[in-house]
Parts: structure tokens; sequence; C-alpha cells
């Protein structure tokens, strides 16, 4: 009887799994790549493809070559997921080396360095998103116009919703703003006005250009219960209040519909600011950074430099995190009797 | 429907043992019964070997107040004063007894008869408390401290309620089910007088929702009783943790260590204690056996014993088909805060609620990952704590900040780790630091 194992209680585990959490976060994305892939074609697959292999391929060689780890991390799905997650940050006709040295800096610098999955201190697809934006501003710029063809690299360019927003602000002109597209057109993706109007407007990175197909990949995520409504929900409203604020004072900025279904924001709120490693652990401290990320990308994209605030502002809070998490504590048992 | 307020998980029940009737189990050859067997002082043997004993015969007295008597449940012969090893895997004290023949003592009253409190009017209070102690009686779910002390609350407190617990949360356990369904009289009764040994008139019978036949025959026969109040409960794990059940029937929590459940107002006892009371006060009968479930996927019968204290718990298994060849595990109690067991010669005790048999693939762990940060350890904490936080504190050893971090206040009842998606042993850890911890407080108190 010397074969019985002794350990301590709890003797059952609930079956949850790192691998079952990242691959279910693979599944919600599933939407949005197939829209990104009716949108933009040939480039999008090229682009998702090489994103997600030379993630696998750096976290795998890392492993091997520079910590000789015998038990390979890549198996648990998050390289998968950082790959996929940083081609949805790119527009479809970034030149492929460029996608290349981003999962570099993904992996490599961001997630690794620091002790791999979970030690991170920044999102690795967001962090490389904006080293991309600091290092490549052209290439990362410029989106093709939806509908276009990989071939046709060269091809008309065109204004994001979030430039026409920027241009209203600068020229103080709200009529500019007619330009935008519909609520129902921004929601599905169509931002691409050329196709059925005159004057090209252009589309956006891959994963954030249909805003209903993260709204899917959103629900699945919280019917699975891989992550609760609170960062995403709180980050929704804290825009829609205060563009909203900024819309009723002066309509000269763009109204807070218009906010929230373009640009990065639907997928930063439902995929970037919810990972688990780099956002906080209580609902509490996940409503707090929920309406800080709000507050800065409404912020960002109003007075910054940058049409988009989104990424950045999500890596400002991810910094926050660890503060975040040391002054949220839940409420323990016991503090209110009755 | 009513249940706790902060955290929970929601395990697969796995109550296989649910259907199948208390069974009476066979006399064992030799009975061993373990002088530390509820929590306090271990117990001072009174018999010496060669003694003849019989059937409710106390063996070993209480050692002080915060201790229990232990009683025969078998007679015979004493044959020795030995170390035995029990459920915690060390050797400790025990008292020997090769079982003859099956002798009670008279004064036992062994009719199936029901007496309830207005058969006895001349009882009181501290009788009733008396009793208990003198029967030996502790909590029955798996603490083991001994009933009378929860039945004297220190002076400055007021019991409002008695609450039984019948929730028996733990997967796989169905002691208490079964006791419900075919002994649900003496429970009432055993009620009843719990709430008149406290001085309060308002008792409740917290049952979860999944044995919804026990709480069905409970609200029939409670309906004889204009005080006693049947709760149904959600199904949530630890719902039979005795803060998460206050809280859970009357809504109030009770404040963080060394704070008592009766400081709101609440005595908490098990059902199985309960009916244990019932017997000692109306029938005259220490406790000297119990019901015990037999449980595990690859049992072939798994059932529910009334099982005489001192059996080995290979007997009960055997009577369930013996142990099958691909045994990995022997749990003493449920598979969430149940002990490993060292082998099946355990004897069963007055804490025993349940054996569980894992096969090899079930008691294997699986492999740590690196922590995620996903926080559903801390959604899932029952008390409010930061499992992962206490987990990596205790494991750089940073005793003061565990301190300050409230890990005295973990009920170690697993809902940390059986979540983790990282599968993290969080508990082992914990559990690590908070013994550390209130080892440091307790020197501290002392100089």
């Amino acid at each position: 009887m010397n074969k019985l194992k002794l350990s301590l209680s709890p003797h059952i585990h609930g079956g949850d799994s790192v691998r079952k959490n990242m691959f279910g976060v693979c599944i919600a994305l599933i939407p949005a790549l197939i829209c990104s892939f009716i949108y933009f074609g040939l480039g999008a697959i090229a682009v998702t493809s090489v994103s997600v292999a030379s993630c696998v391929f750096f976290e795998w060689a890392i492993n091997k070559y520079m910590l000789k780890n015998p038990k390979s991390t890549v198996t648990d799905g998050s390289a998968i997921l950082t790959g996929l997650l940083l081609a949805f940050n790119m527009p479809s006709n970034l030149p492929l080396w460029i996608v290349v040295i981003g999962a570099l800096f993904a992996i490599g610098v961001v997630k690794m360095t620091f002790g791999g999955l979970g030690c991170n201190l920044f999102n690795p697809a967001l962090a490389a998103r904006a080293f991309l934006l600091i290092s490549f501003p052209v290439q990362m710029t410029d989106w093709p116009v939806i509908g276009q063809d990989f071939t046709t690299i060269d091809g008309v360019s065109g204004a994001t919703p979030l430039a026409i927003m920027k241009t209203a602000i600068k020229t103080k002109n709200a009529d500019i703003l007619s330009d935008l597209p519909d609520a129902w057109n921004l929601l599905i993706g169509n931002t691409s006005k050329s196709l059925f109007n005159d004057g090209p407007i252009g589309g956006g990175c891959l994963g954030e250009v249909c805003a209903l197909a993260i709204l899917i990949g959103l629900v699945y995520m919280l019917v699975k219960k891989i992550i609760s409504w609170h960062i995403p929900v709180t980050i929704l409203l804290s825009v829609f209040v205060f563009t909203g604020a900024l819309h009723l004072i002066d309509p000269m900025y763009a109204d807070p519909v218009s906010h929230i279904l373009s640009g990065g924001l639907m997928l930063g709120a439902v995929f970037m600011a919810t990972d688990y490693v780099t956002s906080p652990m209580t609902k509490k401290g996940q409503i707090i950074y929920g309406i800080a990320i709000g507050l800065l990308t409404v912020v960002i994209r109003t007075w910054g430099a940058y049409p988009e605030g989104m990424s950045f502002a999500i890596l400002i809070m991810n910094a926050f995190t660890p503060l975040i998490n040391n002054y949220c504590k839940p409420k323990r048992f016991g503090e209110v009797v009755k | 429907m009513k249940t706790f307020r902060i955290g929970g998980i929601h395990p697969a029940e796995n109550k296989l043992s649910a259907t199948s009737p208390i069974k009476v189990a066979e006399l064992p050859k030799i009975a061993v019964f373990p002088l530390a067997q509820h929590i306090g002082a271990p117990a001072k043997a009174i018999v010496q070997k060669g003694d003849k004993v019989k059937v409710g015969q106390m063996i070993a007295e209480a050692n002080g107040f915060v201790s229990a008597h232990i009683f025969s449940s078998v007679s015979g012969t004493v044959l020795k004063i030995d170390n035995a090893i029990d459920a915690s895997g060390y050797g400790k004290p025990a008292i020997y007894i090769t079982v003859e023949g099956d002798e009670w003592l008279e004064s036992i009253d062994r009719t199936p008869q029901l007496i309830t409190i207005k058969d006895k009017p001349e009882l009181t209070d501290k009788d009733i408390v008396e009793k208990v102690k003198n029967a030996g009686i502790v909590g029955m779910g798996g603490a083991c401290f001994p009933c009378h002390v929860k039945l004297s609350p220190p002076p400055g407190t007021k019991p409002e309620w008695v609450i039984i617990n019948a929730a028996e949360c733990e997967p796989y356990l169905t002691a208490d089910h079964r006791l419900m369904l075919e002994h649900a009289d003496e429970i009432l009764v055993g009620v009843t007088l719990l709430m008149k040994a406290v001085n309060v008139n308002k008792g409740y019978v917290a049952i979860e929702k999944n044995k919804a036949d026990a709480i069905k025959i409970m609200q029939e026969k409670a309906s004889a009783y204009d005080n006693i109040e049947i709760v149904t409960l959600k199904t949530k794990y630890p719902q039979g943790g005795e803060k998460q059940l206050i809280d859970a029937v009357v809504s109030r929590q009770v404040p963080a260590p060394p704070a008592l459940p009766v400081s709101v107002g609440a005595i908490i006892q098990n059902v199985g204690t309960a009916y244990a009371v019932y017997e000692a006060v109306m029938k005259n009968k220490p406790l000297i056996e119990r019901i015990v479930t037999v449980t595990g996927k690859s049992l072939k019968s798994p059932s529910n014993f009334l099982t005489r204290l001192g059996t080995p718990m290979s007997q009960l298994i055997d009577a369930c088909g013996g142990l099958p060849e691909d045994t990995g595990k022997i749990i003493g109690g449920g598979p969430m805060m149940g002990k490993a067991l060292l082998s099946t010669e355990i004897p069963i005790c007055k804490g025993s609620s349940g054996v569980l048999i894992m096969n090899e693939k079930e008691a294997s762990r699986t492999e740590p990952q690196n922590c995620i940060r996903c926080g559903k350890c801390v959604d899932a904490c029952p008390m409010g704590l930061e499992p992962y936080l206490l987990s990596d504190c205790s494991e750089l050893k940073l005793w003061e900040r565990l301190e300050k971090e409230d890990v005295t206040s973990c009920i170690e009842c697993g809902s940390c780790q059986y979540t983790c998606p990282a599968y993290r042993p969080l508990l082992d850890y914990i559990r690590l630091g908070k013994t550390t911890v209130m080892g440091i407080i307790r020197s501290r108190n002392t100089k």
C-alpha cells in the first residue's frame, strides 16, 4: 500500500486551465478574424499568419535556446493569442518584416524578459504596437481602404473616422464630422464610404474594424466566464460619458456613439484591457482601471498628438496595475457586521 | 434563494451514495479509540489492559473543560494502550479493545420509541448541557469541537438562534443527507434540546437545495414545531463553513478571529450533532456510533454505514466491495477539506464523516504553471482574501505582510486552489503561512 498519494486538501480541481482560457479568447477572436479576412482579404491573412507563426516561434526558441527550459511554455496557447492580438493591431498592408519585428518585440522583450506568461508588466501585443507605431509611423498608419486587395499596396489610403474627428477638432469645424459613417456602418465595420459614396475613407487595423464581431466575442467570453463584465463595460461607459460631455459642450467634438464604435476602442476594451496578467485582480480595481482607461483614451483622442489613444491608455494603466492591486482590496468577510 | 455573500464555488456534487439507505456496519474484531479525537486536550484513559468493558462505558475522561469523554462502542477486553496512526498521519495514544459479543450498559435505552421534550418537562438547560458533556459529544461535521463548550457561551454574549448545519456542501458526502431522511423526528427533538440548552426560541435547519427529498421530509416534520424553520440554501461550497452558514441564514457576518459565532448571536451545530444530542439526552446513549459515507467513483457500491467508533476503515471499504485496484488516494472526509490517509487501518473517530477512495488519475495533481493573475482565486475566496498574494508572501516568507493581509482569517476551504487555472498549490502555501503567523502571534502574546 505504499503507492498511496499523500497531499493536502483540496483533492479535486475545477478543471479550468490556462490553456482553456487562452484558447477561449482565441475562439472569441474568430468573428473579428473572419471579418478582417472579408474586409482586407489576402493582406489580413498574410499578416495574421506571419504574426502568429513568429510569436510562437520566438517563444519556442527563447525557451529552448536562451532559457534552456525543459518544459516549453508554447503549449499554453498564450503565444498564439499574442500573435493574433498583435495582428489585430496592425494594418493589413504592413510589410511582413515589420510584423516579424513586432512579434520579436512582443515575445522577446515584453514577455519573456520578465519571466514569461504571468510576469509581464505590459500587454505584449499592445507594447509591440506602440513600439512599431513609434518606429515605423508611416507604415503603421497607412491603412488600406476596405475592399482593396493585398496586391494594391500603393492604392488609395484614406482617413479613418478618428482622423476625421481629429481634423474637426483642429479646424474647429463641426461640419467635417458629417463625413463620419453612421453608427450602423461603424458597427459592422463599413467605415469605407468609398464603396457607396464619394471620397475614400480608410479602414483601420485588422481587428478593430468590425465592432459587432468584437461584441460577439465579448458575449462568448462572458458566457464562458473567461472574463467578467467589469473592465469592458466600465471602459465603454466612461468613454461614452466623457465624450458625451464634450459633445454637449461643443459639437465639434464627435458624438459618443461614433467614438465608441470607431478605432481600436472596442478591440481594446474587450480584448486588450482584459488581459489577465496586466489588469487588476479585484473587481473594485478593475472598475477604477476601466474608468481611467476610458478617461485617458478620450484625453488622448481629443487633445493628444495621435488620433487614437486606446493603446496608450491601456499601456499607461498597465503600469498602474500593481499599484491598484496594492490599494484595492476585496471586502473582507466580517468587515460589515450585518 | 439564500446563500452567503462573498465568493464560493460549485464543484461537481458526486453524491454517489445519496440513494443508499444507512446500513449497520459489522462489529470490528478490534476497536481502536484514539485519545485525541476532538479539539482541545486529549482525554485521559481510565481503563487498563485486561479490563472488561461494555458498550457505552467510559474508557477515557475529558482532561479539562475543552476536552471530551470517550466511550467504548464495543464490549470486550482492553488489549493495550498504545500508539495508533490516526487521520493526521501521526501515531498517537489510543485504547485497543478486543471485541467479545455485544453487551450494552443497561442504562442505555435501545428502543426506537421517540421521546420528545414534552415527555420530559423536568429537563432544564443545565441538565441538557451536563448530559451532552457526559456523553462525550463533539461537533460531528468534522471539526470535532466539544459540543458542551459551544453550549456554554462566554459571559457577555447572548445567543439568539440555533442554526443546524445540514448544508453538507462537501462533494461526495451523504451522511447528513441520509440521517435527515431516516431520522428527521429525532433530529428535530435534538434541535429543540439544543435551543433549550442555550435558551433561545428560534431554530433553523439549513439544507442545500440539492437535497430536495430531505428538505421535503424535514419541512413536513418541522411543521409540528412553531419555532423551527427549515431554510433552503443555494448549493454552493463552502456553505457548511460556520461563518458562511451564519451569513447565509441570518445575514450576519462574524468578525475576524478571535470573534466567535456567538458574538453575532448564532450557535451552530451539525445535524449529526443534533441527532447525537437527542440520543444522549433522551436515550442516555453516549457518542459511540456515527454515520459514515464510504464512497468513490471506482468503488463497487458506495454506501452509508451506521458505524461503531473505533472500527477500522478497511472493514467499511470491504463492505463496499473492497479497495479497488487502481486506488491512488484514500481521503478521510470530503475531497475539499478531507485529509489524505496513510493506510486503510485508521479507525473511525467521532468526526469521521466519510471515506473517499480516489483512483490514480483523480489523485494526481497537475504540474503548476506561473500565476497568470486572472484573479479567479480572489473571486472564489469566501473570506474576501487574496489567495494569490497570501501564497506569494508565504513562498517568500514575508510573515509580517501575511499578518497584515489577514491570513489568519483563512478557513482553508480550498476554493482558491480548486479554481486556479494555473494549478498553483495556493492552499499549501497559505496553510504554511497561516500556521507560521499564528505561531508568531501566540509567542508575541505570551511574552
